[in-house]
């Protein structure tokens, strides 16, 4: 892979941002397995600062695994054991020394399913801020207002911010969700399916809305659904089994994909 | 083998009927079977009725048993006064000139009950959030039926306990305590309830689900912000629930009081000296010789529906709390 980005020609404009931008992630040699079975094997991958990397892949693939490992939330299982090295920002994430709880206000997650707290709109979105030691008023309302804006749902709630969000709808949930991930100020958002549970209005908003939030966060994406990441991200990584079949910049791997497996999948042979 | 087997059917069913099924199609069978089937739809429309009657049964007793206590209730007070009842603060049935002001029943239920809850709720809330959130799941296996084997101990067997082992500790860390006191039975009312609000509580905050506790992890939360910021509030009507629930069994709790706790109706606060409640009352003057239709006889209802009262209020709390503060997830 790294020998074809050098035969690049000039225009490959994402690969080369690949190469020279600061790297958010890079993800050396990692292994993972749940008991006795290697759910990841020999993932190496490197992802640049602000730009939208999806990770497509059929069921069972691996692909939600990885992002979970990113920010460390495969530990929340306990037979999950792992090795190789995952450096964010030059930080050893797997490092003993390196806190898991700093980890995750630098990288937000959004889940397949949208998982708001059983508290009011308002109180999600300054629950994180809370529990790391905001608890000045103004600055709280300045943090509601900013977040629900940037996720584009603040139109729709500013008249409700003390009403439970279960009253949202799905769609509305999960921009909350993300809103409540923005509210931390983090430096990279990860997401799962992010809109698998979602009706295609609703899809439509969170992919305007991870268009609008590369400008300033480095997005990572998981998704079943290939047009959309063909339609949102910069550079796309087919997973298969457990192991990086091909990682390219998205144009690339959904016009001339490198390997016969990526071919099929895109094309919708299997999977 | 084969032999036996076409036997067995025969003496099963008869060797007729085996020829016949043997023709017939799975779905000629269930038809013949839906089809001729009398007994089975008479049974039904029978069941219906028997668990009816078995609900009502249990309706009625309890109907039943609250109109004898509301009729020897208002007996009682055809003879004493209502204004006595809850205006003197002195309870001396058995004296000459007796005295039935409830307070000093009260006064020592409540003590009772008080001391528990603080001994079982700091407990119960905390095993629950062990349980619930940090013990691996073979620990949660195996302490919980634990839990719920200890809630089975006949409550005479901590009424001794609490006479015979914790009052002596007591009195030689406290000394001047009675023999009988409030404060040996009111900790050992708390460890009995303990098991029940650990249970009831573990039971709501387990039934919060993982993705949302995963949202705060996410978020960079600690397990302990975790806990007491998501999934406490989230099931905090359960919780609430509980802790009502255990007062509830504590006001009724009977015979470690009656064992422990003297018999000396007394409008104290200090733990340390002996009282009476409802309960130990009811044990009290049922077993001495109040004669049919006596003024004790009655006040044995009167108190009873005070109890009722009581208890019933803290239920009816219960269920008002955890409808009133349900949260949906």
């Amino acid at each position: 892979m790294q020998t074809k980005h050098e035969n690049r020609s000039v225009e490959d404009n994402s690969i080369n941002a690949e190469e020279k931008a600061p790297l958010a992630y890079n993800v050396e040699q990692l292994n993972l397995w749940y008991a006795d079975n290697h759910a990841l094997q020999d993932i190496s991958m490197k992802i640049p600062e602000k730009s939208v990397t999806a990770i497509i892949g059929p069921s069972g693939c691996g692909k939600s695994t990885f992002i979970k490992t990113l920010n460390r939330m495969t530990e929340m299982n306990p037979i999950v054991k792992t090795n190789g090295s995952i450096k964010y920002r030059e930080n050893e994430i797997f490092a003993k020394n390196f806190s898991v709880e700093y980890l995750r206000t630098k990288v937000g997650m959004v889940f397949q399913n949208p998982n708001p707290f059983p508290k009011s709109i308002y109180d999600n979105v300054t629950y994180g801020p809370k529990i790391h030691g905001i608890k000045d008023k103004k600055t709280l309302d300045e943090i509601v207002e900013r977040s629900l804006k940037k996720a584009a749902i603040w139109d729709e709630t500013k008249d409700r911010l003390k009403e439970n969000a279960f009253g949202l709808s799905g769609g509305q949930q999960q921009r909350l969700c993300i809103a409540r991930c923005l509210a931390i100020e983090p430096d990279i958002i990860l997401m799962d399916e992010p809109t698998s549970a979602l009706d295609p209005i609703s899809t439509l908003k969170i992919e305007e809305l991870v268009q609008e939030l590369k400008k300033d966060y480095t997005i990572v994406i998981v998704t079943h659904n290939m047009q959309q990441a063909a339609r949102i991200s910069d550079s796309t990584a087919f997973f298969l089994n457990g192991v990086i079949v091909e990682h390219d910049q998205t144009d690339k791997i959904f016009s001339s994909p490198e390997k016969k497996e990526t071919e099929d999948y895109i094309s919708g042979r299997f999977g | 083998m084969l032999l036996s087997l076409h036997l067995g059917n025969y003496l099963l069913r008869g060797c007729a009927e085996m020829e016949d099924r043997s023709k017939l199609s799975i779905s000629e069978r269930i038809e013949q079977r839906t089809k001729g089937s009398g007994s089975s739809s008479f049974m039904e429309k029978l069941m219906p009725i028997v668990f009816f009657i078995c609900a009502l049964i249990s309706v009625l007793t309890t109907v039943g048993i609250v109109f004898t206590l509301l009729f020897e209730t208002i007996t009682f007070f055809s003879n004493v006064p209502f204004a006595d009842f809850f205006a003197s603060v002195e309870w001396y049935p058995f004296f000459s000139d007796p005295q039935y002001g409830i307070w000093p029943l009260v006064n020592g239920t409540l003590m009772i009950a008080g001391i528990a809850m603080l001994v079982a709720v700091p407990f119960g809330l905390g095993a629950a959030i062990y349980l619930s959130e940090y013990a691996s799941e073979k620990v949660r296996k195996t302490v919980k039926p634990v839990l719920e084997v200890l809630a089975g101990i006949p409550t005479i067997v901590y009424g001794f306990f609490a006479l015979t082992f914790v009052t002596p500790i007591l009195r030689s860390i406290i000394p001047g305590m009675d023999i009988y006191n409030a404060l040996s039975p009111g900790i050992i009312v708390g460890v009995m309830i303990i098991p029940m609000i650990a249970s009831l509580s573990e039971d709501a905050m387990s039934s919060v689900p993982n993705s949302i506790r995963q949202g705060a992890f996410a978020l960079g939360a600690t397990r302990m912000e975790v806990t007491v910021k998501v999934v406490m509030p989230a099931a905090l009507s359960g919780i609430i629930a509980s802790f009502v629930l255990g007062i509830s069994r504590a006001i009724g709790e009977t015979m470690i009081v009656t064992v422990a706790g003297g018999a000396s109706p007394t409008m104290t606060l200090d733990p340390t000296g002996a009282v009476q409640t409802m309960t130990a009352y009811i044990v009290q003057a049922t077993q001495g010789d109040a004669g049919f239709g006596t003024p004790i006889y009655y006040s044995i209802y009167a108190v009873g529906m005070t109890l009722f009262v009581f208890t019933l209020a803290m239920n009816l709390l219960a269920h008002y709390i955890s409808r009133r503060f349900r949260e949906d997830y």
